[in-house]
């Protein structure tokens, strides 16, 4: 019965966040098992890859080195537009927010639990992930990371039901609140009144409000509007843009939440990220 | 009579270990919801079979690790593994001689508690609105305790524990 009254105390204990410690240095026994679990998907993979012909691999090399020729000649552009914009918002005496930092994390094949959206990656506090940080994939924003152990790290995706992303119409700035709606393909923005300037294939992308996201990030597309006609509010579902349950590879992003002056220094942290995306 | 063998506790700790990992198990799609408790029901097996040596001290180790591994509240699983695995404990000796179908009866009552104190905690935090296929593991491991059951029984006899 002491057990009992230790869990109560542990259950009611941990509203505060002074328990990570020993979650972190439990979770160093437990994770190896995480890994275990995700090897046969891991060992299927790289048997595909090995078993997969010589013509279907020349074929992807020259596709993604076509990408990448599109994609660096897009970039040499945007090099410039950067650097424009920062000229001006020095004209304008502004701040302007430093480019972000990734880091590469795979995902692990594991299911912690059932009406979650939350996913395990490979990347955790040792790869200076904390939590909070943005998630993103090749093609939009995935999530969160909610909460970082030392080798792996859970990530909250946006269509979770707990996750509210603050977001905006790229067509107009109109300015919402996308809310996961518990199914993978789909958000929901509850807050919209009736007569809202938004349309079916609206772009929705992160309106850097909050903090926690950096702007201008692609969400998801509107794909449908109804106005409810004795409701105050409209009932508008988007599509996630990122590939939630068919990725494999994500990025967490450092961003700093409050925007740096013009003129500054790297901080340590901020180095430190630099080091680990090169990793 | 008193098991004595370091190996074989060992090989306990490694069932319960090879549960966890059955626990977190990537299933297709929707069927993530069928994923039965697969600790807890090991820890009831051993807690029949061999009450002397796997206790609430055990199961309360477990259930911590098991919140950790899948991300819940720090000690729900804990609370809740102790609590069923006290009841097993008291009970063990009837419960043995009980045939099959009956065992199972009782499987499914401690399945069902333990997801009750889960709801119950659950929503001490915030109310939550719960889909009924929340329930679907409490079915599902009772229909697999016969081969849970089958299972350790041939690992305990194998190496003769207890």
């Amino acid at each position: 019965m002491a057990v009992l009254a230790s869990t109560a105390l542990l259950a009611t204990e941990h509203r505060s966040p002074e328990l990570n410690t020993l979650r972190a240095t439990l979770s160093v026994l437990v994770d190896p098992l995480k890994y275990l679990v995700d090897m046969p998907a891991t060992l299927a993979e790289q048997a595909a890859e090995s078993v997969s012909s010589y013509r279907t691999l020349k074929m992807e090399n020259e596709r993604l080195r076509e990408e990448q020729l599109a994609h660096q000649a897009r970039l040499l552009k945007f090099a410039a537009l950067e650097k424009e914009n920062i000229r001006l918002r020095a004209l304008l005496e502004n701040s302007f927010k430093l480019g972000e930092q990734v880091l590469v994390a795979e995902l692990l094949s594991v299911n912690m639990a059932p009406y979650e959206h939350i996913v395990i990656v490979n990347k955790g506090t040792r790869f200076g992930v904390h939590p909070q940080q943005p998630v993103l994939d090749a093609n939009g924003v995935v999530g969160q990371v909610f909460r970082a152990l030392p080798f792996t790290s859970e990530i909250m995706l946006i269509t979770d039901p707990n996750h509210a992303i603050p977001v905006q119409v790229n067509r107009n700035g109109l300015l919402t609140i996308a809310v996961g709606s518990g199914q993978i393909n789909r958000l929901v923005l509850p807050y919209l009144p009736s007569n809202a300037d938004i349309r079916p294939g609206d772009l929705l992308i992160t309106s850097g409000l909050g903090g926690t996201f950096p702007q201008g990030y692609p969400v998801a597309v509107v794909d449908e509007f109804t106005s409810q006609p004795n409701k105050a509010f409209a009932s508008i579902t988007a599509t996630p843009k990122a590939l939630l349950d068919r990725n494999r590879e994500l990025m967490i992003v450092w961003s700093k939440s409050t925007p740096v002056p013009l003129i500054s220094r790297p901080t340590a942290s901020e180095a430190e990220a630099k080091t680990n995306a090169a990793e | 009579m008193q098991l004595n063998n370091y190996a074989g506790f060992f090989r306990v700790i490694l069932t319960l270990v090879f549960a966890m990992c059955l626990r977190i198990a990537p299933w297709p799609g929707e069927m993530a919801a069928f994923n039965p408790d697969w600790v807890l029901l090991v820890l009831i097996y051993w807690s029949l079979a061999i009450p002397d040596r796997v206790g609430i001290f055990h199961a309360w180790i477990f259930g911590l690790l098991t919140d950790v591994l899948t991300g819940r509240l720090l000690g729900q699983y804990a609370l809740a593994y102790s609590l069923v695995i006290y009841i097993c404990i008291k009970l063990h000796k009837r419960l043995r001689r009980f045939p099959m179908l009956q065992q199972g009866l009782f499987v499914f009552f401690c399945l069902l508690l333990s997801q009750l104190l889960l709801f119950f905690i659950k929503n001490l935090q915030h109310p939550a609105q719960l889909h009924a296929s929340f329930w679907l593991p409490v079915f599902t491991g009772t229909l697999c305790w016969p081969l849970v059951y089958g299972v350790l029984r041939f690992v305990r006899l194998s190496r003769r524990l207890s």
